[in-house]
């Protein structure tokens, strides 16, 4: 399966995430929100690129207690809960930010 | 998830390589749904596992992925017991100091960290495993 960007082809799985980590771009992210319906603001960046930075450090997606708190740490207690990070992506904070940050499943999350 | 579940004391017992087998990384991949469930999770490291926790490992020559610095993820899931066999690299010539340091950040201490390697002895491991509810071997 593929998903066509300006003219640009990104190779994804049946669920809708990157093949590729490295095919990522932030055009591809904002594609994926505006087909869910709901565009990217700032909040949501900065989730989105915590996401990738925690990937390149330790090579996987954060299962969403662990999110929830690293996101408390960096960006502050007020953004460090499930009810703004359900808020910024309702269908799961784990799973569609990282959809749109371009990373695999979250391990643990079932 | 519930909040009031049972907690039972799981210990993963790691002997392999990291590479060659699967054993090391599926044992990774268990051990971190297993901490999202908020069970009591703790890791030996013991034979020729001791080697899962060398720093500067390279795989770009056999093609696989370097999953290493996955374990220092393991203080964000609250893992903040892990348990190395002394007698196991004592074997194989190496030392503490020639494995990852691994830390958890404590919270209540303005995210102090601090250490989550224990270096036991093989009578001092046996032990520990015995007070286990849990002991999955990979």
């Amino acid at each position: 399966m593929s998903l066509e960007v300006n003219g640009k082809s990104y190779e994804v799985d049946e669920e809708g995430y990157l093949a590729d980590l490295n095919t990522w771009d932030s055009d591809v992210a904002e594609a994926m929100a505006n087909a869910d319906g709901a565009p990217l603001d700032e909040n949501h960046w900065e989730v989105i690129n915590f996401l990738r930075e925690y990937y390149e450090e330790y090579q996987i997606a954060p299962a969403v207690r662990v999110l929830t708190k690293q996101i408390g740490k960096k960006l502050g207690k007020e953004k460090g809960n499930s009810k703004y990070l359900y808020e910024l992506f309702p269908y799961g904070p784990a799973k569609q930010a990282c959809k749109y940050a371009g990373l695999p499943k979250p391990t643990g999350c079932v | 998830m519930s909040e009031e579940g049972i907690v039972k004391k799981f210990m993963y017992v790691n002997r392999k390589c990291p590479y060659g087998t699967i054993y090391a990384l599926e044992s990774l991949e268990v051990v971190l749904i297993t901490a999202a469930f908020d069970q009591d999770v703790s890791l030996a490291f013991t034979d020729d596992g001791v080697y899962q926790l060398m720093k500067d490992q390279k795989t770009d020559g056999i093609g696989m992925k370097n999953f290493s610095s996955t374990y220092a993820a393991l203080g964000d899931y609250e893992i903040k017991k892990i348990f190395i066999d002394k007698e196991s690299l004592d074997e194989r010539g190496l030392s503490i100091s020639d494995l990852q340091e691994l830390v958890w950040e404590d919270e209540d201490e303005d995210y102090a960290e601090k250490s989550s390697i224990n270096l036991v002895s093989r009578a001092e491991l046996s032990k520990i495993m015995s007070q286990q509810d849990v002991v999955m071997s990979f």
